[in-house]
């Protein structure tokens, strides 16, 4: 027999009330400001950069004249403000243009990248909760064991490993010294060839996962810690729920919130180190078009690929807020406040 | 030599020239499989699938004389030998050529070779918008013409002995492809199967070719971004053969390994520090004479590429005709390098700074001859710059003092014959060997003037040359038979074999 604390009946009464639509509308105004912004930063920064788009559209040996029709081609002769102005309506209608080197469309190639790093990115970060969760809450549940000692140290060595030098580690042992799996690269058909897909994913997913996953199970154990230490869970105790039980009930829920600011962070993160595991594994995704891009100054691709990157980023951080209020309606209360 | 035989004979040859480059015979078997998958391995992916669209020499690794073919075919060895021209004559002026078309010719998508496709095909290389690297040298054609169904006629505005082999340049596409920047139809003897982006591209045997059938089945060139990837692709057998290794410290694990091959060809990449000849004190030929004698090449190619690699002495490689081993005209020398500056009225040396591109191995190269320098009194500061930075200050503004760069391409000793270009060297006399080789009437004449303009240049300590990459080719020991040159980068699969 267990009693229900307080703060859960509040929760019941709450969800889905208008407090949370509030929130999340002020929430989207925010995140197009933001976008709004980030695009402003990159038309500035892709503009800083030295040499004229024409030059790298036309390539060496171009004459004045066809630089000049280049130019007006690209609207690159245009006042800044007007090429600004043209560069927003077009991120609005998801043109992202052609590129200047594939002549492909910016956001077809991206949709096709997309389809490596998305998976790569989410399985990642799936590996690593699973992996970071239960270890972490080991840790600091048995901080004084040995084995709660040493996972803490692994984990610490974990968050010192570079992202490359762990992907090149585990090649060695699995693809060189075992024949286990591939070593790199991505099949011709793509994931239609779904077991060499898959098997080339395996390498990737574990080296994002296991370095993500060191970072944040330095998390969960200094919020299980918190959690330990808390009046509600002496409450449950006093209430007469046993250890484990007050600890999955009230202890996840309240350690849960600080974790999640922290996941939408990490996994934007995750999402950029992702860049750096496919140039290890040699795999098709943004990453690479991304380095492609700058090495090429291929600026439609290089634009397209920063604002598909940033939107992403954005909205991780807008769903990590909203999933933060849903779980926690201490910060719903709050936000009801402020509306 | 009718046509067909022509061709089993060139490809004999290359055969041959195999079987003394690779030491063991054990991989040179008997029996191979004539429908092997051959797995390539390369860093250099095609950035679309059109040669005058900017696509890169990745394209030319692929689809040169495997998709398409060109009426004249550079072989991996360095001669100009016809492919879809059956025969030609020039006109006595040298003005007119008159080429006729090899019979029996489809391309992939079913037509027929016609005399239109290859006026379409040379147009497409010298049109306004065409990017193409080659576009320049064709630039002596005033007109062409198909007068009949197998008969082109090209008329030039000046001589051009080299115009068969600027030819091999130009793809022959059936003049029914219009954009050939994502798909192709050429006559080669592998059409294009599927390629995508960012990861691989396949090509599988034609069925309709005209000549000899391929000794494999199909090919898949798998692109990888980092050559470690690369590398530990060939370890794993995850590929068959990898077209070129950058760095000398990865050989090892593939040399004491009796499970590879490894081959070192010529390339026709050449390392050096190219001066401003129009700035003081660069305008000196002693002052250029000086610094070429006060560097160590051995011990620079050495620290690079250990065993690996070439000294030529000049710009000239040794697959060009007109290659002369020409390392003794300003050989090491610290002492005679001194005495050449106090000439030139720098007895306590100078100070200049060397423009760098970031990337590999420029920054090293760079540090090695900053040592080299300074021991003959001379300070060189290091500028680093971007590819980007190179292009816009010193290719196109000649803002610089020194800068360093590879040059890639073959028969490129013709960028000394334009004063123009962006080291600014000037000699009348080889403005007028260069423009005298190219209206000579017979490659014999051809090749005496360019070796002449190239003794010259050597003479004149026009660059600071400083090294020949090696080209070195990595295959697992069952497959045989690939270029080991890679002249402009082409990369002829046809001849793979894959022993049972």
């Amino acid at each position: 027999m267990t009693h229900v604390p307080w703060c859960c009946k509040s929760e019941q009464r709450q969800i889905g009330g208008w407090p949370i639509l509030a929130y999340t509308v002020r929430r989207l105004i925010i995140l197009a400001l933001s976008l709004l912004i980030a695009a402003m930063a990159l038309f500035v920064l892709l503009r800083l950069l030295p040499g004229d788009p024409a030059n790298a559209l036309l390539g060496v040996g171009a004459t004045d004249a066809q630089i000049a029709a280049a130019r007006a081609q690209l609207g690159s002769d245009q006042p800044l403000a007007t090429q600004f102005v043209q560069y927003l309506g077009n991120i609005a209608r998801f043109d992202l243009g052609t590129s200047f080197v594939s002549r492909a469309s910016v956001i077809g190639e991206i949709g096709n990248r997309m389809a490596v790093t998305v998976p790569l990115t989410l399985l990642g970060f799936l590996l690593a909760l699973v992996i970071a969760i239960p270890l972490g809450i080991i840790a600091a549940v048995r901080a004084h064991t040995w084995y709660g000692w040493l996972i803490s140290v692994v984990s610490q060595l974990g968050i010192a490993i570079p992202v490359f030098w762990l992907g090149i580690l585990l090649v060695t042992a699995f693809s060189i010294n075992l024949r286990w799996l591939p070593s790199g690269g991505f099949p011709l058909r793509g994931w239609q060839n779904l077991g060499e897909a898959a098997t080339g994913m395996v390498l990737p997913v574990l080296t994002v996962a296991l370095v993500m996953a060191a970072s944040l199970l330095r998390y969960v154990r200094a919020a299980t810690l918190d959690v330990l230490g808390s009046d509600f869970l002496r409450t449950a105790r006093a209430l007469g729920s046993g250890f484990a039980e007050a600890l999955l009930r009230h202890g996840l829920r309240n350690g849960a919130v600080p974790v999640i600011s922290i996941l939408g962070i990490e996994l934007a993160s995750t999402f950029l180190g992702a860049v750096v595991v496919e140039r290890v594994f040699s795999l098709p995704g943004l990453g690479s078009m991304l380095l492609l891009a700058i090495q090429q100054r291929d600026y439609p691709n290089l634009q397209g690929v920063l604002i598909v990157s940033t939107l992403l980023v954005l909205l991780i951080g807008f769903f990590a807020d909203l999933l933060q209020r849903l779980i926690d309606p201490r910060l719903r209360d709050r936000a009801r406040g402020a509306a | 030599m009718s046509p067909l035989s022509y061709r089993i004979f060139g490809r004999a040859l290359l055969t041959a020239a195999l079987l003394a480059s690779v030491s063991a015979g054990a991989a040179m078997a008997q029996s191979y499989d004539k429908d092997a998958s051959i797995r390539i391995g390369s860093l250099y992916e095609p950035q679309n699938l059109d040669n005058t669209a900017g696509a890169g020499q990745g394209i030319n690794e692929a689809f040169n004389g495997n998709v398409y073919e060109a009426l004249f075919q550079l072989t991996d060895a360095g001669a100009v030998e016809p492919v879809l021209s059956a025969d030609y004559s020039v006109s006595d002026d040298g003005l007119t050529y008159t080429f006729t078309l090899r019979d029996g010719v489809t391309f992939h998508s079913g037509d027929p070779l016609t005399a239109a496709d290859v006026k379409y095909s040379i147009e497409r290389v010298t049109a306004d918008d065409s990017k193409s690297s080659r576009k320049k040298s064709l630039s002596t054609i005033t007109n062409i013409e198909a007068p009949a169904d197998k008969t082109v006629v090209i008329t030039l505005s000046s001589r051009s002995i080299s115009l068969p082999y600027n030819l091999s340049y130009v793809w022959i596409v059936n003049d029914a492809a219009t954009d050939i920047t994502a798909t192709e139809d050429g006559t080669g003897p592998y059409k294009l199967e599927e390629w995508r982006r960012g990861s691989a591209l396949a090509l599988a045997r034609f069925d309709g070719y005209w000549g000899d059938a391929p000794t494999n089945g199909d090919v898949l060139y798998q692109y990888f971004t980092d050559a470690t990837a690369l590398n530990n692709a060939l370890l794993t057998n995850a590929v068959d053969v990898i077209t070129s290794v950058q760095s000398p410290d990865s050989l090892a694990q593939f040399t004491d390994n009796p499970a590879f091959t490894v081959t070192a060809g010529n390339s026709t990449t050449k390392e050096l520090l190219a001066y401003n000849d129009r700035v003081a004190p660069f305008d000196n030929v002693k002052v250029r004479k000086a610094l070429a004698r006060g560097v160590d090449k051995a011990k620079l190619l050495n620290s690079i590429w250990g065993d690996y690699g070439t000294l030529i002495g000049s710009f000239v490689p040794p697959t060009d005709p007109w290659y002369e081993d020409l390392t003794g005209v300003d050989a090491y020398d610290v002492e005679g390098a001194k005495a050449l500056l106090a000439e030139a009225g720098y007895p306590d040396g100078f100070e200049f700074t060397l423009d760098t591109p970031d990337y590999d191995p420029h920054p090293i190269v760079s540090q090695f001859l900053q040592g080299e320098y300074a021991k003959i009194g001379v300070k060189m500061n290091i500028n680093i710059i971007t590819a980007n930075e190179w292009y816009t200050k010193i290719y196109q503004s000649h803002d610089f003092q020194a800068t360093l760069q590879e040059h890639v391409n073959h028969r490129d000793i013709v960028f000394y014959g334009n004063p123009d270009f962006y080291w600014g060297y000037n000699n009348p006399e080889v403005v007028k060997l260069i423009a005298d080789s190219e209206a000579a009437d017979s490659t014999d004449a051809q090749t005496d003037l360019l070796r002449k303009a190239n003794e010259i240049i050597a003479e004149d300590a026009a660059s600071n040359w400083l090294y020949l990459y090696p080209q070195i080719v990595v295959s697992a020991s069952n497959v045989s038979g690939y270029p080991i040159n890679g002249l402009n980068s082409q990369f002829f699969a046809y001849d793979i074999e894959k022993a049972q």
